[in-house]
């Protein structure tokens, strides 16, 4: 049974650091095993701006950090190009801000080799219509906008192309610690309902704010800091440019576009780890986003919120700071031989999405030195699939041929079309045709509908699963073979669609709400869920 | 309630719920399935165009700015516009010599009326039909309007404009370019009308082709100079402008603003159809009218979908009805599937005709005796589709009106 399942390297987390790490050490010719508790990018990863950070907000008060994300920035252009979309970004100064930070931001972001151009409050104006008129100073530096979802899945992808196991829905209950020494873990599979034995040389903590309960499984303390942060989507692109407010970090200052949609985010309040697994944004939150959203760019006013969200930062304690702001944002990585006196085991966290390639090099390499592998890195120089090739979007062409080379990349050449069944349209708001949900259903480790969503986009546009779930459901149905499972699955869905609109829940999307219980209620018929519904929608 | 009141999102399209139902009423979805239809042309595409302007998509083309997705949205997106400005922002600059050909109704209705007989004849001989269908792609089994040999400017200005003085009531008409080079009777009857019931009838101070043909064939630019100098036109006459074509009425009240950025807010009230004008005239008492005895016609009214979109065509039904020999028909509410200049266009003559199919056959099936509508596009469709002609509701009363009856009745 242990020869079976001997690994060299157990990565936990399936998050972009878990990935990227899965992805480094696959590549590094090490026998890789993933485990993920539910799906990919299930936490922090699935749950920020999506902001190709240049660094520049954390330049005046933490460089080092600001340093690490230029870098890591400037690759990510190059070796994720399907997942980045190089908008820039504008640091604006409002009236009510001191001007004279402006300098002080510049000075620091030069110093961390950030980019910086300080433009005319007019030509900003020009450059990004949506923005607040009434700005006093804009600086521009190379901000970007990163797709998370994609991000992790297309590392995923390459660790799985080198050799690596990826098993998501399987959550680590305990490790195995012989003789002061970690050789392995027992897994829960959410799928199957059994407990599997999985053993390696050595077991990578990657779980992010979960991080916290792994290690303790283990018996060693990492203090994690859990602080929530919220952020709103709004229902399409308001602005081009990621827009920031050039002060002091504070709450929801930072707009940045998306896809098709933009957010504006965040908050930060500190929250007991027993809250961690069901984040709910307040009204409170909600008020404070839109407030200050409008004061980046006053069309978030009018424009259209499609869901209210929150994740949960995974910083390493350090003081007792109430807002988790003065924290570094830096990357830990912990060596608990040397630490702790455990062998076989490392944690790497802290850091922030922009650095999780720089977090898996570094874990890797700490792995690597464990076992004695001498191989060298080569994640900041070979592209991540999807962006080896062309992924440059033609004007010719069918809209959801368009969109699925805007999501996958070069991989979009693999996706069936050019059928009746293949090219008819899942989900309409954002073009998700048949083929690519059979697509992400055989190759992207697709379990539920709301992995779907995460590897597709399938239901994040307008109508929120209104008229897609239902039919991707059907195509589920197909390539699980069990209706029933879809039926609860489809249920699930909605349900957690509901909690995204729910702090929001007013005008059009309380309409759209509505308009969604006459299906899935009325014409589907899901009415043993109405009580269900009826407990949460209150 | 107003919706669009509380929404500043350009044109609405985030108040669209996706229940489709725009869809549903969309003339060219029902025939045509290579058309995503108005939800996915419309809202759905302008999300993905304002990410990434790629995502325009040729098939825009297929829209025929019917509007009627406009009139079945619960939610006052306006979807047709939605896809107009798409097409006008993102669409090919290059115009192909066709389009400009069948844009530019002033032009060439300028240029063939001075040899209408020649155009008239030429235009219905087989061997040239089949030289534009191949090398302007004008579909070669299109019938082509009859061009006038004398405009109608040019009849007003010499039989009837010295006598317009002498009406206690004056109003402006805006002929439009059917009127002016095809079709000067339907003027002349309006003129004869009015005059009638006591209104004198003046031409607007150089009026311009409404330019609804230049819009959706590219030629914004053209079109939006043609709309700055007909308000300024409208603007100068200071009375209520007449119209005759639902169409420029709606383009001139509602795309002016709409899809031009001409602000028409200080006389859009103004411009009226004149079956409204005269209708209310009527209902208010402020005119009468004495019918001939002998006027009896079994009468079928087909909406325009330019009628439908403005709410109108009970103006037109209810000033028809008021004639005491006339039996009214009223079709279904549906598009006849010429939408302007489009059914001339090779690549949809077949989408323009299924669309008109179900329409075509209902008249044929009325045992009518003729079919009214507000619009010349229709008029043409209906003409060379079915064996019925077709006139407007203002010819209609011309014909059934009792002038010198009429005439001392308003003195």
């Amino acid at each position: 049974m242990k020869g079976i399942n001997q690994y060299d390297v157990i990565v936990i987390g399936g998050g972009a650091t878990g990935a990227g790490t899965a992805r480094d050490c696959a590549k590094r010719g090490l026998k890789t095993l993933l485990l993920e508790r539910f799906d990919f990018t299930n936490g922090a990863t699935g749950r920020n701006h999506g902001l190709l950070h240049s660094g520049a907000r954390y330049a005046v008060t933490d460089g080092e950090s600001a340093r690490e994300c230029i870098e890591e920035n400037m690759l990510l252009r190059k070796i994720a190009s399907h997942c980045v979309e190089e908008t820039d970004g504008l640091f604006i100064t409002l009236p009510e801000d001191d001007i004279a930070y402006q300098s002080e931001f510049v000075e620091a972001c030069t110093a961390a080799g950030i980019k910086t151009e300080i433009i005319d409050p007019q030509d900003a104006k020009v450059l990004e219509p949506s923005v607040n008129p009434a700005l006093i100073g804009a600086v521009r530096v190379p901000d970007g906008a990163v797709d998370p979802f994609r991000l992790t899945v297309a590392n995923a992808v390459d660790a799985r192309l080198h050799g690596a196991e990826l098993l998501t829905y399987h959550e680590v209950t305990g490790l195995i610690i012989e003789n002061g020494i970690v050789v392995g873990v027992e897994a829960f599979s959410h799928k199957t309902k059994e407990t599997h034995r999985y053993y390696a040389y050595v077991t990578i903590n990657a779980a992010g704010i979960w991080g916290h309960n792994v290690a303790s499984k283990a018996g060693v303390t990492v203090n994690m800091f859990p602080a929530k942060g919220s952020l709103l989507v709004f229902g399409h692109r308001v602005n081009n440019m990621v827009i920031n407010r050039c002060r002091k970090p504070a709450n929801a200052d930072i707009l940045v576009p998306g896809d098709t949609i933009c957010v504006i985010g965040t908050t930060s309040t500190r929250v007991p780890f027993e809250e961690v697994d069901d984040m709910r944004v307040t009204r409170e939150e909600v008020d404070e986003l839109m407030r200050e959203g409008e004061m980046l760019a006053p069309a978030l006013a009018t424009t259209r919120i499609l869901r209210a969200y929150a994740g949960v930062r995974p910083l390493v304690a350090a003081d007792n700071d109430p807002s988790g702001r003065s924290i570094s944002r830096g990357i830990v990585c912990l060596d608990h031989e040397k630490r702790d006196g455990l062998g076989g085991f490392i944690t790497i966290t802290g850091g922030k999405l922009m650095t999780y390639r720089l977090m898996a090099e570094w874990a890797t390499d700490l792995a690597c030195r464990k076992l004695g592998n001498t191989a060298e890195c080569r994640t900041a120089i070979d592209c991540l699939p999807g962006s080896d090739g062309n992924t440059e979007i033609s004007n010719e062409g069918k809209t959801a041929v368009k969109a699925a080379k805007y999501r996958h990349g070069s991989f979009a050449d693999k996706i069936p079309a050019g059928d009746r069944i293949a090219d008819s349209l899942v989900c309409e708001c954002e073009s998700v045709t048949a083929g690519e949900i059979n697509y992400a259903i055989d190759h992207l480790n697709v379990n539920k509908l709301v992995n779907l969503r995460r590897r597709t986009r399938m239901g994040m546009g307008t109508c929120q699963g209104g008229l897609c779930a239902c039919r991707a459901a059907g195509l589920m149905v197909k390539a699980h073979n069990c209706a029933e499972k879809a039926k609860t699955d489809m249920a699930d869905f909605i349900q957690e669609r509901w909690k995204g609109m729910n702090p929001i829940a007013w005008g059009d999307t309380m309409n759209e709400a509505q308009f969604m219980s006459w299906i899935y209620e009325g014409v589907c018929g899901l009415n043993t869920d109405v009580n269900h519904k009826t407990k949460d929608m209150q | 309630m107003k919706k669009e009141q509380y929404s500043i999102s350009k044109d609405n399209f985030e108040q669209c719920l996706k229940c489709t139902v725009c869809t549903v009423y969309c003339p060219v979805s029902s025939v045509n399935p290579l058309y995503p239809g108005p939800k996915q042309a419309g809202p759905d595409g302008e999300r993905l165009r304002l990410k990434d302007k790629a995502f325009f998509d040729e098939t825009l083309k297929m829209c025929l700015n019917c509007k009627r997705c406009e009139v079945a949205c619960p939610s006052g997106v306006k979807i047709g516009d939605i896809i107009q400005r798409a097409r006008m922002n993102y669409g090919p600059k290059k115009v192909k010599f066709r389009d400009m050909m069948l844009a530019n109704t002033d032009f060439v209705g300028t240029m063939a009326n001075l040899v209408a007989p020649v155009v008239n004849f030429t235009l219905g001989m087989k061997p040239v039909k089949m030289v534009m269908d191949k090398v302007m792609a004008i579909d070669h089994r299109r019938t082509f309007p009859k061009y006038s040999g004398i405009k109608f400017e040019t009849w007003y200005k010499r039989n009837a404009a010295a006598a317009q003085g002498q009406y206690k009531n004056q109003v402006s008409y805006f002929h439009g370019c059917y009127v002016n080079y095809n079709f000067p009777k339907l003027g002349q009857d309006l003129v004869k009308v009015m005059n009638a019931l006591g209104y004198g009838v003046n031409l607007l101070d150089k009026e311009k082709c409404c330019g609804v043909a230049l819009m959706s064939n590219g030629l914004t630019a053209q079109a939006a100079k043609h709309a700055e100098q007909n308000m300024t036109a409208i603007r100068k006459s200071g009375m209520p402008v007449l119209t005759t074509s639902s169409t420029c009425t709606f383009t001139m009240r509602d795309e002016y603003p709409h899809l031009l950025n001409v602000d028409n807010a200080d006389i859009r009230d103004n411009i009226t159809l004149a079956t409204r004008f005269i209708y209310r005239l009527i209902e208010d008492g402020k005119a009468r009218i004495a019918f001939r005895k002998d006027y009896k016609a079994r009468i079928a009214y087909q909406t325009a979908c330019h009628m439908e979109k403005m709410g109108w065509k009970i103006y037109s039904i209810s000033m028809l009805k008021m004639i005491p020999g006339v039996e009214l028909v009223e079709l279904d509410s549906t598009c006849c599937g010429i939408g302007g200049t489009y059914g001339f266009k090779k690549e949809n003559y077949e989408t323009s005709q299924k669309i008109g199919a179900p329409l075509f056959k209902q008249i044929e099936d009325s045992g009518v005796d003729f079919v009214a509508t507000d619009c010349e596009t229709c008029k043409w469709q209906i003409e060379m589709s079915t064996s019925k002609t077709v006139q407007n509701p203002i010819s209609v009363l011309a014909d059934a009106i009792d002038i010198e009856e009429t005439i001392k009745l308003n003195k």
